[in-house]
């Protein structure tokens, strides 16, 4: 029992060090993507000790000053669902995470714990139910905050999301028919299946429509851009979270990248087999742990030794280039990545190919929990590239794709995926 | 729109290339980034450019206006604001006594320097950071304007 507490205790710290560490770096990098793709250079003035770190210093900077913002609250507010709406979206936001698989198993002492926080039976109905709970946050926010414009953006926001809900939801039905289970954990190892031998049975491969359905749904649910109407500062200023400040609009904020993550791990799991390593099932890593492992660390040593080289060569090239501390940079860097990879190297003296069952299990699930946070990360900057490739839609246009494209869309798959799946 | 441009998915895809083909070029070509690293490098513009003004002086370093208000009546934004006083020298009307513009308001159309008969106030300084950390400090006068060496800041 006690080990049951400990174990699920220390998954959902690993789930919020996750979600809430990966918030500041989507910021910087939503800053500095959009600013590259701009053809701009971005964030890069705040530093510490003359330490800019290509714009990372910025997130510090910023959660130090909306710490430290006035609260600003309205005349007019209703003050207990005014200072309630953030915590519920923000709330919505991090509970989700609970049944998503980020691993297969931990093996500790002959025991196999698998990675994740609740295996329930009915995951991804969780999921749908707790997801479309955000919306509420958002009707209060907007209606407890006495403002037209937030009262519109929160109007807008309800629209969209129950629009979008039903083709979400309608989308990932085939995938549900084809694995026979709403257990997310069960959909992710049926991933980890090939077919025909050689093509990995992952979600987009035998649902293509369903994936694109699926992932446009998301980006809606998750109010990024082209479906950001609840915010549309050029027509309702800010939308749902005009009247707030400090630390309360920073929650709706923080909501709004957690929910990004979510989206990205959910997408990863239902359609892009989650955890799973193609070609790489957990039979193959821990037999031919004896060689994966040199060659992981090998590689690791071989990447950082290159960037190593890179930021030296840059500090070699730019001396004195400002005449101020940022000249101390790159050689900074260059000296982090150097450490990295000599540990790597270093690390071969310990004979990993030596590791035994025990090790290779865990090598194994490092591994794959790797893969499922590599995909997560993909995913999270699918969301920026995306944001900084498509505008806005008008509200008719989506509406109209909702219910005129997605959603017809959307049934026909579910028809013809029923057809299949009764024929073989 | 072609069928293809309407089923949207293709033209997005493209949109994702054109995208990351620019984020990529500027990770790993920096230095050809058409950003101008501002305080530090400072844009050049076109000589043509109207920036601060300035007053011209005559050959002895005194005004060359003669306080005609030829400026400050085409000035559209208003913000010339001359007193006149009875030169010295007969061969010469007037001269300013003051000459004040309110930076603040002034839209830099350049109507003052086209109005100017004698040449006496220009607009080509090159000056655009026109920066100060109050208002008054925008009310330039006559010291100010004549004194073209004052670069940069108010
Ligand atoms: S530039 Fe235009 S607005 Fe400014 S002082 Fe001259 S006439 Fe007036
Ligand atoms: S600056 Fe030129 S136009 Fe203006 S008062 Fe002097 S002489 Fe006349």
């Amino acid at each position: 029992m006690m080990e049951l507490v400990v174990a699920t205790l220390l998954k959902i710290v690993f789930m919020l060090v996750l979600v809430i560490g990966l918030i500041p770096v989507l910021v910087w990098a939503e800053r500095k993507g959009s600013a590259f793709i701009q053809d701009r250079t971005g964030p890069n003035r705040a530093s510490v000790a003359g330490i800019r770190l290509g714009g990372l210093v910025h997130p510090i900077a910023d959660v130090v000053k909306l710490l430290f913002k006035e609260d600003v609250r309205p005349d007019g507010v209703h003050g207990f669902l005014y200072a309630l709406a953030p915590f519920v979206v923000f709330f919505v936001a991090l509970v989700t995470y609970a049944v998503i698989p980020f691993g297969d198993y931990l093996e500790v002492g002959g025991r196999q714990i698998p990675l994740v926080v609740a295996d329930l039976n009915v995951g991804i109905l969780y999921v749908f139910a707790i997801a479309s709970l955000g919306t509420y946050g958002i009707v209060m926010a907007g209606w407890a905050s006495n403002n037209k414009y937030a009262f519109l953006g929160a109007l807008r926001s309800t629209s969209q999301m129950i629009s979008y809900e039903i083709s979400m939801g309608l989308a990932i039905m085939g995938l549900l028919l084809i694995f026979q289970s709403l257990r997310l954990t069960e959909i992710v190892s049926g991933q980890g299946d090939l077919i025909w031998g050689f093509l990995p049975k992952w979600g987009v491969v035998i649902q293509p429509l369903g994936a694109l359905l699926f992932i446009t749904a998301i980006f809606a649910e998750t109010n990024r851009t082209p479906f950001d109407l609840p915010e549309g500062e050029s027509e309702i200023v800010a939308g749902y979270h005009l009247e707030y400040s400090s630390m309360k609009f920073a929650l709706f904020f923080m909501a709004e990248y957690a929910n990004m993550v979510i989206g990205a791990a959910l997408i990863a799991t239902l359609f892009f087999g989650g955890w799973n390593i193609p070609w790489l099932s957990r039979q193959t890593i821990t037999a031919g742990a004896d060689t994966l492992l040199p060659l992981v660390l090998g590689l690791q040593a071989v990447v950082s030794g290159v960037i190593a080289w890179l930021f030296f060569r840059r500090a070699v090239r730019e001396r004195g280039k400002f005449g101020d501390a940022r000249d101390r940079e790159p050689g900074l860097l260059g000296g982090f990545f150097a450490v990295v990879g000599a540990l790597s190297l270093a690390s071969f003296a310990l004979a990993p190919w030596r590791v035994g069952p025990a090790g290779a299990s865990l090598f194994a699930t490092l591994l794959q929990v790797g893969a499922f946070v590599g995909k997560v990360v993909f995913f999270c900057w699918f969301f920026v590239w995306v944001r900084w490739t498509l505008p806005r839609f008008r509200y008719d246009q989506l509406m109209s794709l909702g219910w005129k494209v997605m959603l017809p869309l959307a049934l026909a798959n579910l028809v013809i995926t029923a057809v299949g799946v009764a024929i073989v | 729109m072609s069928l293809g441009e309407r089923v949207y998915v293709g033209e997005v895809l493209r949109g994702l290339l054109i995208t990351i083909r620019h984020l990529l070029r500027n990770i790993f070509a920096m230095k050809d980034m058409p950003t101008v690293q501002y305080p530090e490098e400072k844009p050049r513009y076109s000589d043509r450019f109207r920036g601060r003004h300035r007053l011209m002086k005559r050959d002895d370093g005194s005004p060359r206006c003669v306080a005609c208000m030829m400026c400050s009546t085409a000035c559209p934004a208003d913000c010339i604001h001359i007193t006149a006083a009875e030169h010295p020298d007969p061969t010469i009307e007037k001269y300013p006594e003051r000459f004040d513009i309110d930076l603040l308001r002034c839209v830099y159309c350049g109507l003052c320097e086209e109005a100017c008969p004698c040449d006496a106030i220009r607009m080509d300084t090159g000056i655009y950071e026109i920066v100060a950390d109050a208002r008054e400090k925008f009310f330039v006068d006559k010291d100010f304007l004549l004194n073209d060496e004052t670069r940069g800041t108010l």
